[in-house]
């Protein structure tokens, strides 16, 4: 390139660079047009495509979609009892996940956020969130071990005379407590962390014993990072439908049955596909009244 | 708060339990990898690293992780200039509808991934079909695109909160263009931020199961694909325990990376 080819294309570049300096609303529009294009149109265009599809109805002989709408996949919806048991099934799954989460969750993160020596506090920390970068997978596959016939459960248990529960429904509550019980423990041991001592001290001061200032303390100052926490131990279980797969038997939860229509009738797959979504929304607004979206 | 010694010992017991509940399941995916059983009935009957060397040659298992590295770096390019893009948006502009993006952004990893996997599916198959493209590894690197998005988007837009903009309006008072800003003052301080999310963002892509089982076509098989598919095979039981405990291995790669990325960055916030 010559010197004077150089000089003019560095004054195209100085150009160009007052031109969009000048005008911001240009700028804003270079940044967000393609990121809109991919997630505006490509990602909520095929999403409320899904459920535009969920008032279709399909041809009973020849499986095809047909366009004209309808409710009808909602009164089956509704008035098919196994569609009502699977739905009542996985929002008791989600809600016992969450539970056994925060009953695991508050004594550990109780351990690292105020018992341990603080020098080893963060280590503690990323020792429980590891298991998040081992693959999905794995761990669920972990568990099929740990629960097979003679596997580590039976083995542990066999002393006591008891055996191991086995694949089943037990098994998925399990499975799943484990796979996301590090995002319980995470926002727990942040709130606990950030407790201010001079509160807990005021509390010894006013005659208050461990117990007493616990309960009434510690646990209402905690109890939105617990919400928070279930926030993601609800909605990840009750999306899920590959751990019931593996180690639940035959248990069906909601996935299962989205994923059983997708070939032969794709419109109620995604009127029960609507379901979850439904609840997880229901779910975040009940927990915003707790506080736990701002401690998220 | 003045703990007792007996609710101090009761913790330490309680947390010891669930680090080891924590921990067992990986240990038992590691020593069942040199069972020479094909079963897993524990104990163990041996160790043998027989199966090691068997899985070493298992064409299936090295192109599916083949293809899962494949489809984790194109997601996580696109994710990349996406995810920035909307970053910079957000938190150097006001706009109508800046919360609404937010909300869009973290959609595909808020929705159980069996809604946004039929969704792109039957997108797909609508919009690409007629053109005569079927699905396969271009529609996984675009599937994983979508909800990697948001953790680079997270990373960018958090450190951008950080530090405002006085930084490259100083650069421009000094007479830096617009480009010349961005090159020297503003990437430098996104840098670190971009390469955790790009990490995140291949991790997740790395991992992903639901939305990859309907994205991807016929003869595209990632590596958690591959391992569902065998899972349930008593004759692939020991490549897949081996396989297992690779991964649970390769899990140690991205935290030595984010502690030694974290101390980093804890050494040059001093400056």
């Amino acid at each position: 390139m010559t010197v004077e080819a150089q000089t003019a294309g560095r004054g195209t570049v100085r150009r160009l660079a007052g031109a969009l300096h000048r005008r911001p609303r240009l700028r804003l529009g270079l940044l967000l047009t393609a990121p809109l294009l991919w997630l505006a149109v490509l990602y909520l265009g095929s999403l409320a495509v899904l459920f535009v599809s969920a008032f279709w109805t399909t041809n009973s002989f020849t499986s095809e979609v047909v366009k004209v709408w309808s409710t009808d996949n909602f009164h089956e919806l509704f008035t098919t009892p196994v569609y009502r048991q699977v739905i009542l099934r996985s929002v008791g799954v989600a809600l016992a996940v969450s539970l056994l989460c925060a009953v695991i969750a508050f004594p550990l993160a109780f351990y690292t956020a105020r018992v341990a020596r603080p020098k080893w506090r963060p280590l503690l920390v990323v020792a429980i969130l590891t298991p998040l970068w081992a693959s999905y997978l794995v761990k669920v596959y972990a568990w099929r071990l740990i629960l097979s016939e003679g596997g580590l459960a039976d083995w542990m248990l066999k002393p006591f005379g008891l055996s191991g529960p086995g694949y089943g429904l037990p098994a998925t509550v399990l499975t799943l407590t484990y796979l996301w019980l590090p995002y319980m423990v995470l926002p727990i041991h942040t709130a606990l962390e950030q407790l201010p001592a001079n509160l807990l001290d005021a509390s010894a001061d006013l005659g208050a014993r461990g117990w007493r200032t616990f309960r009434s303390v510690v646990l209402p100052m905690v109890l939105p990072s617990v919400a928070a926490g279930s926030i993601f131990t609800f909605s990840l279980s009750l999306g899920d439908y590959i751990t019931v797969q593996i180690v639940g038997g035959k248990t069906q939860l909601i996935g299962n049955l989205v994923y059983s229509n997708i070939e032969l009738n794709l419109p109620m797959a995604a009127t029960l596909a609507t379901v979850p979504v439904a609840v997880i929304v229901l779910y975040l607004l009940a927990m915003r009244r707790t506080g736990a979206l701002s401690s998220l | 708060m003045q703990l007792s010694r007996s609710a101090r010992i009761a913790l330490r017991v309680a947390a010891g339990l669930g680090f080891a509940v924590i921990y067992v399941p990986l240990l038992l995916v590691l020593v069942n990898s040199l069972n020479p059983d094909r079963s897993a009935s524990w104990p163990p009957p041996g160790l043998t690293l027989h199966w090691w060397s068997v899985a070493k040659d298992n064409s299936g298992a090295r192109e599916a992780l083949w293809v899962s590295v494949k489809a984790g770096l194109g997601a996580t390019a696109i994710a990349l200039v996406l995810g920035t893009l909307i970053a910079f948006a957000v938190a150097r502009y006001r706009f109508f509808g800046r919360d609404a993006i937010s909300f869009v952004v973290v959609l595909p990893i808020a929705l159980p991934g069996i809604v946004t996997g039929i969704a792109l599916n039957s997108a797909f198959s609508t919009v690409l079909e007629p053109l005569g493209v079927g699905l396969g590894l271009f529609t996984v690197v675009v599937g994983h695109a979508t909800f990697c998005i948001v953790v680079v988007f997270n990373n960018v837009v958090a450190r951008l909160r950080r530090t405002s903009g006085t930084y490259e309006e100083a650069a421009m008072d000094l007479g830096a263009h617009t480009f010349r800003a961005f090159v020297d003052v503003t990437f430098p301080l996104v840098r670190s931020a971009l390469f955790a999310g790009g990490l995140l963002a291949f991790a997740l892509s790395f991992d992903e199961i639901v939305v990859t089982t309907f994205t991807a076509g016929p003869g595209v098989q990632t590596l958690p694909l591959w391992i569902f598919d065998n899972m349930t095979r008593p004759q692939q039981a020991p490549v897949v325990n081996v396989v297992a405990a690779v991964l649970v291995l390769f899990s140690v790669i991205p935290i030595y990376i984010a502690q030694r990325m974290s101390a980093d960055t804890a050494t040059s916030s001093r400056v």
